[in-house]
């Protein structure tokens, strides 16, 4: 079984927690640097990135979360973890800035706009209930960079390899398709890895 | 395309778990809040013990410095509406507000009902001290609960009996059989509807904050280890003698509240704390947790 970790600084970890568990992997809250060492992939919740960034900071995970990209294993950002994942944030420094996109954060407006809506999400759900918290989106996606949803014209789902990033929260609701997605990434890693 | 439903209201406060939401009374500390890692503030007039030292009917802020706030961080912004007061709600609603909390800090504007908090897009979070209380709060719309506590005292006394008078009670209803939850909820004055999903999810169906009282780093930490899903701090930062130190401290102690040597490390030189109140030198109609029904 692989081993699924959720940087547990802030935010939704119990119910991603909850998801992996559901789609027959172990997860793990992670809430110190080694722990990063046990897991075979790592999901940056949602919650509030500004917040998970001084405690990302004030506890050195910058660098391990850096390395763990490095070695190639995936991981998947919601929400907060989408805009720490990005290469860019529009009007910001980025955070751990490996997946290259560029991220607005807020972008479809304070609280009262909040929304959720049913998306298709490429090889992962034709209609998938999404929740869009006072949620970013990716503005621009580099080449590498593959769309698996748009709402509204705007790109809220894609992937780069070994990142997978979504500007809502599938850890909100009970379709576990996304996460299912995911932790398939992580075994082909990890099987990769011992080819 | 859906806004402002029961999943997206209470989805906004799950994002909030694990954090600390900061009472400020504007841009300035707001951003001293911000930077320290707060997942929120609060706006304000006045902390809870200005509010107890002037006396007389407090109110929803000045506008003004909603809006001074709301500019200052990118954070969601909080602001408190008095108990049933619908206009002074919908004017944080129509302001872009992330959050009303339908507090007892402020004078109540109708002494029998609360809001009727399903009716709006913006959330709310509303204050109990027992699961009745919870649940009655939940059953009008709430999204999300607080313990009471009792504000502005500095004293952690009253949210620890909120929170294990709640958390023992949702035990309970878990744990009995479901021929006797109505006479449980007629018992509580809790919707019986609702004591069937708390029983089924094994939980309150949102988020339980610890509010009132909390003062220091290793308050915060007790609350976190009461099963509190995060913490407000009122008074207790900027009426501490080193406002931004104590702002990270007791963020810090909030994500690692059971690391004590981090909490001992944390807690040192940080200054005096605010000056506390002890409870039973209340008068009955000064304790601001009667407010409510």
């Amino acid at each position: 079984m692989v081993k699924v970790g959720v940087l547990a600084l802030q935010g939704a970890v119990r119910e991603h927690i909850r998801s992996v568990e559901q789609c027959g992997a172990e997860g793990i809250a992670i809430k110190k640097v080694e722990q990063l060492k046990e897991v075979d992939g790592l999901i940056l919740p949602g919650g509030e990135s500004t917040a998970m960034r001084r405690l990302i900071d004030k506890y050195g995970f910058m660098e391990a979360l850096k390395e763990f990209a490095a070695e190639g294993k995936p991981m998947f950002g919601t929400c907060a973890g989408l805009i720490l994942l990005a290469k860019n944030l529009v009007g910001h420094e980025p955070h751990i800035g490996v997946m290259d996109i560029t991220v607005e954060r807020n972008s479809f407006g304070r609280q009262v706009d909040s929304f959720e809506a049913d998306l298709a999400i490429k090889d992962v759900a034709e209609s998938f209930p999404a929740v869009f918290i006072r949620a970013p989106h990716i503005v621009e996606a580099g080449a590498e960079v593959e769309i698996l949803s748009k709402h509204n014209d705007r790109i809220v789902a894609a992937r780069e390899g070994q990142f997978l990033g979504c500007s809502f929260h599938p850890e909100l609701t009970d379709q576990h398709d996304i996460t299912a997605y995911f932790v398939e990434m992580v075994k082909e890693a990890k099987a990769k890895q011992f080819a | 395309m859906k806004t402002g439903t029961d999943r997206v209201k209470r989805g906004m406060a799950e994002m909030q778990k694990g954090g600390v939401i900061m009472d400020v009374i504007n841009a300035e500390q707001a951003k001293i809040a911000e930077e320290a890692g707060a997942v929120a503030v609060m706006a304000l007039e006045r902390v809870p013990s200005d509010i107890r030292a002037a006396g007389g009917v407090a109110r929803m802020a000045d506008p003004r410095i909603i809006e001074e706030v709301l500019n200052a961080v990118s954070i969601p912004v909080m602001a408190k509406a008095r108990i049933g007061h619908i206009v002074e709600a919908r004017v944080l609603e129509a302001m872009g507000v992330d959050y009303i909390d339908e507090s007892e800090v402020l004078t109540p504007a109708d002494e029998e009902y609360h809001l009727y908090k399903s009716d709006f897009t913006v959330p709310f979070v509303c204050g109990c001290r027992d699961l009745g209380e919870a649940a009655r709060r939940i059953g009008e719309g709430a999204s999300m609960l607080r313990t009471k506590g009792e504000p502005g005292t500095g004293n952690i006394v009253e949210a620890v009996r909120h929170m294990r008078k709640v958390n023992g009670q949702v035990r309970k209803v878990v744990g009995m059989n479901e021929d006797e939850l109505m006479t449980e909820a007629k018992l509580l004055g809790a919707p019986f509807e609702l004591l069937l999903e708390i029983k089924r999810l094994g939980r309150l169906p949102v988020v339980n904050f610890a509010a009132g009282g909390v003062a220091t780093p290793a308050d915060a930490a007790l609350m976190m280890q009461l099963g509190a899903d995060g913490v407000f701090v009122g008074s207790g930062i900027f009426k501490s003698e080193n406002p931004a130190l104590f702002a990270k401290a007791i963020v810090e102690a909030t994500t690692h509240y059971q690391d004590y040597k981090l909490i001992a490390e944390l807690s040192k030189n940080l200054g005096t704390p605010m000056k506390g109140i002890e409870i039973s030198s209340l008068s009955p109609e000064n304790r601001m947790q009667e407010r409510g029904w």
